[in-house]
């Protein structure tokens, strides 16, 4: 639990290096993102006069969903404690807990660019979500489960093999997880320009601590996401529980290197593509959604796929 | 013994109806129906309970009235404890919100009568073991909330509401009639024990399916039968909407229920087609005209529909696994159908108490006249928060774990053979799973509008909080949502004998489950702890508020909103509920409600605005109804002709139809 | 035939479905071009598996006609008409992408039904491919539908030919004489198009298929 905590900020200034070093900047330092943190949790904190009790506890409450969600993932060992209280499914629904609350934290202050930034997340949201439980859908049905540390067990034995419907629910995972997490050609992080924000929007009256744990908890989301694409796709290296130590030494290796390489694709792929239009995201996501869709179908229609 | 407590329960309420009219319009009257009804509903509520829990052998009695000789039946088993369960909480809950909230009611003296017959009538319905005391009960039922419906009647939009409820209804019971006929058959078969011994053949049985459909899914909402109960529910004073969206719709399904897997004999493979076709359109319908809306109780109606749905795809998933002998699943889908059904009862009456809390305070229904209710009415924003997270089946509450089933349901469903469902199942999963977000993006927009940010109107700004009745219905309610989520496998337990009286099988145990979790199939396969997820969160949210506040800064200071350094003054420039479903009506409306904008600027030097006009087209209504209404006229307009005959045409008509009459007969024997 | 085999073949015949679905979402010409040029590489790659698993070497020469003509030789040329033409930069669409992609799902599960009931007996990796082949064909013909743009049909016609040359060989292999002839007539069907495209071009100062329409006096 802890483990994805810490390493949460630093995979984000990994990313943000990696994609410096490629426009061929220097970039800012790896501990970055732990010193603002710092910063931001001992400043004081400046309340909007219209804000309600709601803004002042959505932080904590989005942090808690995404932690819980993001400590459910396997990383580096399966059958984590109490790993079976949710399954693939809940912890969606956990992070769409989460987005429901930031959401209405944007509507709170009532002003208009919170306003957009709900309705905008909110638009997004009720694509990407069908898209990832039909991405779930077909794990489940290929494993025959939709409990985490089952599927990546299944999906390190040999019994599973090239399947069409697997490639189908990868290309459609990555693309809800860049629009879940507003990378690039859905929402720019780094933006501060009004009209394009979605994410930012959002947060734009949140300031101290609350905003230190609203970013930490993308932070969080993005290394679940990571995780969950290393766990599902790439499930080698994680150890059963009650693996030696140094297996499970191995097991961590195997994880950062993951972490590693996804976070370099991420900044590859953000620093090759232009930002889309608004409008266009609802195509974007709606091609994520079929791709899903047709993967379960397949699955549905013949055992082979 | 619980069925003779459950009817005394239901004749005081019977006559509770002539002594509210002869009290009249008085503050007492109030009290005493309400607090009567409220006690009654809890007495056979306890009963029903005990019934459902001791996994009692159904009781049946004879009443001596009814059709002579024959008399009325009624019984209760599982399925009725059950629905009488869902009727009496909500019946209970309505009637102590209503201690206070029917202290605002200005037509009193057209509620109170109506109010406890209509809690009459759905009893009632449930426990009708004939068919003939089964279609009284249902129209009795019917009319009564019609009468409710229509008890602020100087409101044009409630009269239009009032005569489609009214026409619908009748289509509905019309459609139940002839479904109850045709099980009857030729023998006249009268009692529901009697026909469940007869075996109707294939197409005798799809003709009851689709009757029953017709007529049940008319009471419930399915689309496209759906038009009325977005027009009739909120006009309805609102606890009286919270009982006719949250109890009403769920009697319909036990008659649909009832008749399909109780009464009409062994499903054919293509049952569970047609009900899930209709069943997936109406989830993410419902959740489309739901987020065009503005109204907050029609916004909630329409919410009634999609959640319509969702029951209807457990239920229609259930009839698939039937019919190829998967019996566990079936029981699984079925639980997952009829946990939806008690779960939406609570939240929706919960969210219908919260508007009408809204609608007491502001006197408005209408969400742009509102916004910042949190700041005065800050108890009912908290349950009304979670009414719609459950709504919104997100975690840890109640409204995720059934649909949590029903996910889990359809990933059973790859074994079926049949080619149309392997098709058709996915397809319904994805639409589920659309509906899902839906909703959760229409209750940000329903809850942001109305209670946060900053108040559109004077009577939003001088809301205070509701009562405290109303508060303590309201909180009931939250507590049940909460707990039904983080404790499910009790519910599931409870729901065991109703699934093995109607499909042959239970889901397995869950009380005895580490951590109260819930294990559907096996416990390598899926499993859910709500109670464990709802901890975690607590621990982990007050972990990082207590170590933020100890070891970091705890300061805040209050300053107006920064808003990009462009402070706006009035607060009409914030995000309206129209403004904030543009995305999505830009999204899917275009195809579904041929939605367009146009935007009309003024020429240069007029003073006017600007004005940006969304236009939205029902189109169920255009391509079914607005032909029908216009059908209907001029065949009224043919036959008012008749009305105008001398009387010698009038001799000769009733001449003519004897003698065609007579030929009939000559010809037929 | 061993499990690898069969999953690296239905991998990707697959991938060319996958292909297909990509062509139908993008508008822009260029990435059009692109995406079809991906389209036949992954039927040459294919082809070529066909060829090592059954053993058939003449295969391999339907994999490099695949690869050298339809991977290079025409998206090349057709790039060049595009920039000739100056209509690089056109999106045209007449259908939505949600539609097209909906209708698409539709007819890739129409095709699966079809074909699995169809050919019950056959082998298992024959059926698939022939699944495939035939959600490719409906696919390229809904392209050519669902497009205006003249040059965006000549790309839904081409992969619709893949799906055909995809079938052919999921079926055992076909004779060479055969595969080399279907290659020059898709050759001579490509080279009158672009002199039609031109045509048009001179005409009506559009590649819009729409204006042919309108000269006939139709309506749309």
């Amino acid at each position: 639990m802890l483990l994805v905590l810490l390493l949460a900020p630093l995979f984000t200034a990994f990313v943000r290096k990696v994609k410096a070093r490629l426009l061929r900047r220097q970039g800012l330092s790896l501990i970055q993102p732990y010193r603002d943190l710092v910063r931001l949790m001992r400043k004081e904190v400046v309340l909007a006069e219209s804000a309600s009790w709601l803004f002042r506890i959505v932080p904590y409450l989005i942090f808690a969903a995404t932690w819980v969600a993001a400590s459910l993932v396997p990383t580096f060992r399966t059958g984590l404690l109490f790993s079976w209280s949710a399954d693939l499914i809940a912890i969606i629904a956990l992070i769409g807990s989460g987005r429901f609350f930031l959401a209405l934290a944007g509507m709170d202050v009532g002003t208009s660019f919170g306003g957009i930034g709900s309705s905008r997340e909110v638009m997004i949201a009720s694509l990407a979500e069908p898209a990832m439980i039909m991405i779930v859908f077909t794990l489940a049905l290929i494993a025959g489960s939709t409990q985490l540390s089952t599927i990546a067990a299944f999906m390190t034995s040999p019994a599973v093999g090239l399947r069409v419907s697997l490639g189908l629910a990868l290309i459609a995972l990555v693309m809800v997880a860049i629009a879940e997490n507003g990378r690039i050609p859905i929402d720019n992080p780094a933006t501060h320009l009004e009209l394009t924000m979605v994410h930012e929007a959002m947060v734009l009256e949140y300031s101290g601590r609350h905003l230190a744990l609203i970013e930490l908890s993308t932070w969080l989301k993005l290394i679940l996401y990571v995780s969950l694409i290393g766990c599902l796709f790439a499930p080698w290296g994680i150890e059963s529980a009650g693996a030696a130590l140094p297996t499970l030494a191995v097991g961590v290796a195997a994880y950062v290197g993951k972490l590693a390489i996804g976070g370099f694709l991420l900044a590859l792929f953000e620093t090759s593509i232009a930002k889309m239009r608004v409008f266009r995201v609802p195509e974007f996501l709606g091609a994520a959604l079929m791709l899903g869709l047709l993967a379960t179908l397949l699955r549905f229609v013949s055992g082979s796929f | 013994m619980t069925l003779t407590s459950v009817l005394a329960c239901a004749a005081v309420l019977l006559a509770l109806g002539p002594l509210a009219v002869a009290l009249g319009h008085s503050r007492v009257a109030t009290r005493l129906v309400y607090g009567t009804s409220m006690v009654a509903s809890a007495v056979s509520l306890a009963a029903a309970i005990v019934h459902l829990i001791g996994a009692v052998v159904p009781e049946s009695i004879t009443l001596p009235v009814g059709v002579p000789w024959l008399g009325a039946h009624l019984r209760i088993d599982a399925l009725s404890a059950f629905f009488l369960l869902v009727v009496d909480l909500g019946a209970m809950s309505a009637s102590l919100f209503a201690l206070g909230y029917g202290r605002h009611e200005t037509a009193a003296g057209r509620v109170l009568p109506f109010y406890p017959a209509f809690l009459a009538g759905m009893t009632l319905v449930v426990l009708a073991d004939d068919a003939f005391t089964y279609l009284l009960s249902w129209e009795f039922m019917s009319l009564t909330s019609w009468a409710l419906v229509m008890s602020h009647h100087r409101v044009p939009d409630n009269v239009r509401a009032g005569y489609v409820y009214l026409v619908m209804a009748s289509f509905g019971t019309l459609a139940l009639l002839l479904a109850f006929g045709l099980l009857a058959g030729p023998d006249g078969l009268y009692t529901f024990s009697q026909m469940r011994g007869a075996h109707p053949s294939a197409a005798l049985g799809a003709l009851v399916l689709i009757l029953a459909l017709v007529g049940a899914g008319s009471k419930a909402g399915l689309v496209p039968l759906h038009v009325w109960l977005p027009l009739a529910h909120p006009a309805a004073p609102s606890h009286v909407s919270g009982l006719m969206s949250g109890v009403m719709t769920k009697v319909a399904v036990y008659g649909f229920l009832r008749i399909v897997f109780d009464l009409a004999g062994e499903p054919s493979w293509w049952w569970s087609i047609v009900v899930l076709a209709f069943a997936g359109v109406t989830t993410v319908m419902g959740v489309l005209y739901a987020l065009m809306q503005h109204d907050l109780k029609r916004l909630l109606a329409y919410h009634t529909v999609e959640n319509i749905g969702i029951i209807f795809i457990g239920l229609g998933l259930a009839l698939a696994f039937k019919t190829f002998g998967m019996d566990f699943a079936a029981a699984l889908a079925f639980t997952a159908a009829l946990l939806h059904v008690f779960n939406h009862s609570l939240f929706k009456s919960l969210l219908f108490f919260g508007a009408g809390a809204v609608l007491g305070a502001t006197g408005e229904r209408d969400m742009e006249h509102l916004g910042g209710l949190i700041h005065r009415m800050p108890q009912t924003a908290f349950v009304f928060l979670i009414g719609c997270v459950a709504i919104s089946a997100l975690p840890p509450l109640n409204g995720f774990v059934s649909e949590w089933l029903t996910f889990q349901a359809i990933l059973l469903s790859p074994q079926l053979p049949a080619w149309g469902l392997k098709l058709l199942v996915p397809a319904v999963g994805a639409l589920l799973a659309l509906a899902a977000a839906l909703a959760a993006a229409c209750f940000v927009k329903a809850y942001g509008v109305t209670f946060l940010g900053r108040p559109r109107t004077r009577a939003a700004e001088a809301a205070a909080e509701t009562d405290r009745y109303s508060l303590a219905a309201m909180m009931l309610l939250a507590a049940l949502c909460l707990f039904a989520g983080i404790l499910p496998g009790f519910f599931i337990d409870a729901l065991a004998p109703v699934s093995t009286a109607l499909i042959g099988a239970h889901m397995p145990a869950q009380s005895g489950s580490q951590w109260f979790s819930i294990v559907p199939i096996a416990a390598s396969r899926s499993s859910y702890d709500g109670l464990l997820v709802f901890m975690f969160m607590i621990i982990s949210g007050t972990l990082a508020a207590s170590a933020i506040h100890r070891l970091a800064s705890d300061r805040l200071r209050r300053a107006p909103a920064w808003d990009c350094g462009y402070p706006d003054v009035s607060p009409t420039t914030q995000y309206s509920a129209t403004s904030f479903a543009q995305p999505i009506r830009r999204v899917f409306g275009t195809v579904v409600f041929r939605a367009r904008e146009h935007v009309q600027v003024p020429p240069p030097g007029d003073t006017r605005p600007a004005r940006l006009i969304a236009e939205l087209h029902d189109l169920i209504w255009d391509a079914i109804y607005a032909p029908l209404v216009v059908g209907i006229g001029i065949a009224a307009d043919r036959l008012n002709r008749l009305q105008f005959l001398t009387i010698r045409q009038f001799l000769t008509l009733v001449f003519c139809t004897l003698v065609v009459l007579l030929l009939v007969l000559a010809v037929w024997s | 035939m061993s499990g690898l085999d069969f999953d690296v073949a239905h991998l990707l015949a697959g991938s060319l479905v996958l292909v297909s679905f990509l062509e139908l979402y993008q508008d822009r010409l260029y990435a059009l071009l692109n995406v079809y040029a991906a389209h036949a590489l992954v039927l040459a790659a294919s082809v070529a598996w066909q060829a090592l698993i059954q053993d058939a070497p003449h295969l391999y020469v339907t994999a490099t006609i695949a690869l050298i003509f339809k991977a290079i030789v025409i998206p090349v040329a057709l790039h060049r008409m595009i920039v000739r033409l100056g209509v690089h930069r056109e999106i045209d669409k007449v259908v939505g992408v949600g539609p097209a992609m909906l209708a698409g799902m539709g007819l890739v599960a129409l095709s699966m039904v079809v074909m699995l009931r169809v050919t019950q007996e056959a082998d298992p990796l024959t059926r698939e491919d022939l699944a495939f082949a035939l959600a490719v064909v409906l696919l390229g013909l809904l392209m050519m539908v669902t497009r205006r743009n003249a040059v965006s049909q000549v790309v839904g016609f081409m992969s619709l030919e893949n799906g055909l040359v995809l079938a052919a060989t999921g079926a055992k292999g076909m004779p060479l004489v055969v595969e080399i002839s279907v290659a020059f007539s898709i050759l001579i069907a490509f080279i009158v198009i672009g002199i039609f495209l031109f045509r048009i071009r001179e005409r009506f100062d559009t590649v819009d298929v729409h204006a042919l329409d309108r000269f006939r006096g139709e309506r749309r």
